[in-house]
């Protein structure tokens, strides 16, 4: 094994490494579209990047479970024939914050339970990763801290912490290393390197603190003794349920299936698309029954499985407080406030037993 | 971006053919089916097919035979919307793609040596016509069995033949009821919950099994606690949207349980409390 797990980068040759990068395979990063909204797109050169951005209006998601992708290729026309494709493209994924590192965990989890999605798997060896600390709180709405989402859980080939005039790049995988070797921009760390590295992680944890009044352990008990919660009446109240939350959400991945057929009305696709749990016809079935009737069970759908059916499945939250819900909501519907809500009402309980 | 064909797909449906159609209600057609090659479709009863006519879409459907007549399968549909409607076009000789099969049917071996009390509500009888031919095949490996039917008229019945014949058997106990009917209608009138008091069962020994509509369920369980059948001896079938059959869409989910996979056959026990269930 080489022992080489830490190099840098210095920010002059930045854009030399992404310019070289770019000229094998695509690079997605994260770049400014104006009034503080970023998305993740094609670059060719460093300086097109937001090296400080809050999170994406999409998170790299789409890369992994596009909005809409064909499943099985079918034409009537040769006696039925059917061939199940997948769509995908060989990219480096550079920029991915520690928040999107651990939604890309999740799907991963989803998509490799068996029965195994080779859609989803097929890209996935297809995309390499690159993280980038966050050294400070992209806005107000995030809640990271809560699920440990806002330092690094592994999930990358490589990642990128900025120390000021230079990069230190933790080696994760061999793919990162053949990055870092093809690239050749990179140089021994020295030992004064890695103490810029420590002070930064030392100064992060000034920074970041819970952000709710809970500890993540007691937040699956939290949510055993909420379902009942007037909380998510007032919650479906203000939803206009438009499924912006789950869209934007990095571990929705909720889809329905659809054939499309071409002009010739022989031959088409099935596609895969984004569905939303937010939207009155999910739930519903052809004797009339819906089953999630009310905005407000649809939000209490939501909210759990974000943190309590996930966790009993999968032994993990599947928020990464990375607030994108919080900032898209039109109804001002925020995450932090619907957890503080849960929280105090508890308390309150409590409080009235006790007296 | 690059098409890639891929092998293993999870998405990719078999071909079956259809051998014969039968409208059997003005809603309902029955379709006898076999898989391209003559492979078995090896389900168990009670569990559901995923249903493509392609260009239109895929919808889940329960697989209305038994397994102990393999070869072919037979699917009982109603017409209600697109899938539905253009699966009733089709004729003999035509192709459909079919994926599955998938999920939990009924516990066969836990049901073996116990009494059955069977009792379906309208299209119910679908799904519970793959444990009814399954229990009549292997007729000596149970118990006391009864059939109990509802429907909303007479028109509705289905699998007619078959229920003439479960009539005439000596081993099995079968009644019917009807919502409503013309007065030349010699048989029940009424809710299937008004046949529940007269069947006679020893409660330790039978396990009830119930589909029906959703209203159906919350009525008839009711009657089978009164009849001091156990909780965990009463099993029922849930009807979902269900879009990939393999615990991925989220569609089916009921709190933490996906129907697709650890349904669509519960034990009432261990879903009684989980709200968004009945
Ligand atoms: C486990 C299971 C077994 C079933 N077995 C049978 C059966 O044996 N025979 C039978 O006739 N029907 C059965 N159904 C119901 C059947 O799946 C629906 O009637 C069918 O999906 C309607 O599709 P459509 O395209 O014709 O209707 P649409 O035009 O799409 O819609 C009509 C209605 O059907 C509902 N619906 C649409 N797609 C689905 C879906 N994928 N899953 C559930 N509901 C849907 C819609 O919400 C709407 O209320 C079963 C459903 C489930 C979940
Ligand atoms: S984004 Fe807001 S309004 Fe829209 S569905 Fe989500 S919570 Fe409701
Ligand atoms: S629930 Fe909201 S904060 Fe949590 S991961 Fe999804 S979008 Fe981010
Ligand atoms: S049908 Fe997709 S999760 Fe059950």
């Amino acid at each position: 094994m080489k022992d080489v797990q830490f190099m840098i980068l210095r920010k002059e040759n930045f854009n030399g490494f992404i310019s070289q990068l770019a000229k094998t395979q695509k690079v997605m990063a994260p770049v400014a579209k104006g009034n503080k909204s970023f998305v993740f797109e094609e670059v060719t050169s460093g300086d097109q990047i937001s090296l400080k951005y809050i999170p994406t209006v999409l998170p790299p998601k789409k890369f992994f479970m596009p909005q809409r992708e064909p499943l099985v290729e079918f034409d009537q026309a040769k006696g039925l024939e059917m061939q199940a494709i997948v769509e995908q493209e060989k990219m480096v994924l550079f920029g991915v914050h520690t928040c999107d590192l651990a939604g890309i965990q999740c799907l991963n989890m989803v998509f490799s339970e068996r029965p195994k999605d080779y859609n989803y798997l097929t890209r996935k060896y297809k995309i390499n990763i690159i993280g980038l600390g966050c050294n400070e709180y992209c806005d107000e709405h995030a809640s990271c801290n809560l699920v440990n989402a806002n330092v690094p859980n592994g999930g990358y080939d490589l990642f990128f912490s900025d120390v000021g005039d230079y990069f230190i790049v933790h080696i994760n995988t061999h793919a990162g290393d053949e990055i870092i070797e093809q690239t050749k921009f990179f140089e021994p760390i020295a030992k004064e390197n890695m103490q810029d590295l420590v002070n930064l992680r030392e100064k992060k944890k000034n920074i970041f603190k819970n952000e709710i009044p809970i500890e993540s352990r007691d937040i699956a008990e939290l949510f055993d003794k909420s379902f009942e919660s007037p909380v998510w009446e007032e919650v479906g109240e203000r939803c206009l349920s438009c499924g912006n939350c789950t869209n934007v959400c990095p571990t929705c991945y909720c889809f329905d299936i659809i054939d499309e057929v071409n002009l010739d009305l022989k031959s088409g696709k099935r596609y895969r698309k984004w569905y939303s749990c937010q939207l009155d016809p999910f739930a519903l079935v052809a004797g009339g029954e819906n089953f999630r009737k009310s905005r407000a069970a649809r939000q209490k759908h939501r909210y759990y499985r974000k943190f309590k059916y996930p966790v009993s499945k999968f032994s993990r939250f599947f928020c990464t407080g990375c607030g994108r819900c919080t900032r898209t909501c039109m109804a001002g519907i925020s995450l932090k406030e619907t957890l503080n809500n849960l929280i105090k009402e508890r308390v309150n309980k409590l409080w009235i037993k006790w007296l | 971006m690059d098409k890639v064909a891929i092998k293993d797909s999870k998405y990719i449906p078999k071909k079956a053919q259809i051998i014969k159609v039968t409208q059997m209600t003005p809603h309902e057609k029955f379709f006898h089916l076999v898989l391209e090659g003559g492979e078995s479709l090896d389900h168990e009863p009670g569990q559901f097919i995923m249903v493509s006519v392609v260009g239109v879409g895929e919808v889940p459907v329960s697989v209305c035979s038994s397994p102990s007549r393999r070869g072919s399968f037979d699917l009982c549909v109603r017409a209600v919307g697109k899938v539905t409607r253009s699966l009733h076009k089709l004729e003999a000789g035509d192709v459909i793609g079919v994926r599955g099969p998938y999920g939990v049917g009924f516990p066969i071996r836990i049901l073996e040596g116990n009494d059955l009390l069977i009792v379906a509500g309208g299209l119910g009888i679908a799904p519970l016509r793959s444990l009814i031919n399954y229990v009549l095949d292997n007729r000596r490996d149970f118990g006391n069995v009864h059939i109990l039917l509802g429907c909303k008229s007479p028109n509705d019945m289905l699998f007619v033949d078959e229920l003439g014949e479960w009539q005439k058997r000596m081993d099995v106990h079968y009644e019917c009821t009807v919502d409503n009917a013309a007065p030349d209608w010699a048989g029940n009138v009424g809710l299937i919950t008004t046949l529940l008091p007269g069947v006679d069962i020893e409660p330790e020994r039978t396990f009830a099994v119930v589909v029906g509509p959703p209203v159906m369920y919350k009525f008839v369980i009711k009657e089978l606690l009164a009849k001091n059948i156990p909780e965990r001896q009463i099993l029922v079938s849930f009807e979902r949207h269900m879009k990939c059959g393999m615990g991925k869409c989220g569609r089916c989910q009921i709190q933490g349980i996906y129907c697709c996979q650890d349904g669509p056959v519960f034990n009432y026990e261990k879903i009684k409390d989980l709200s968004e269930a009945f």
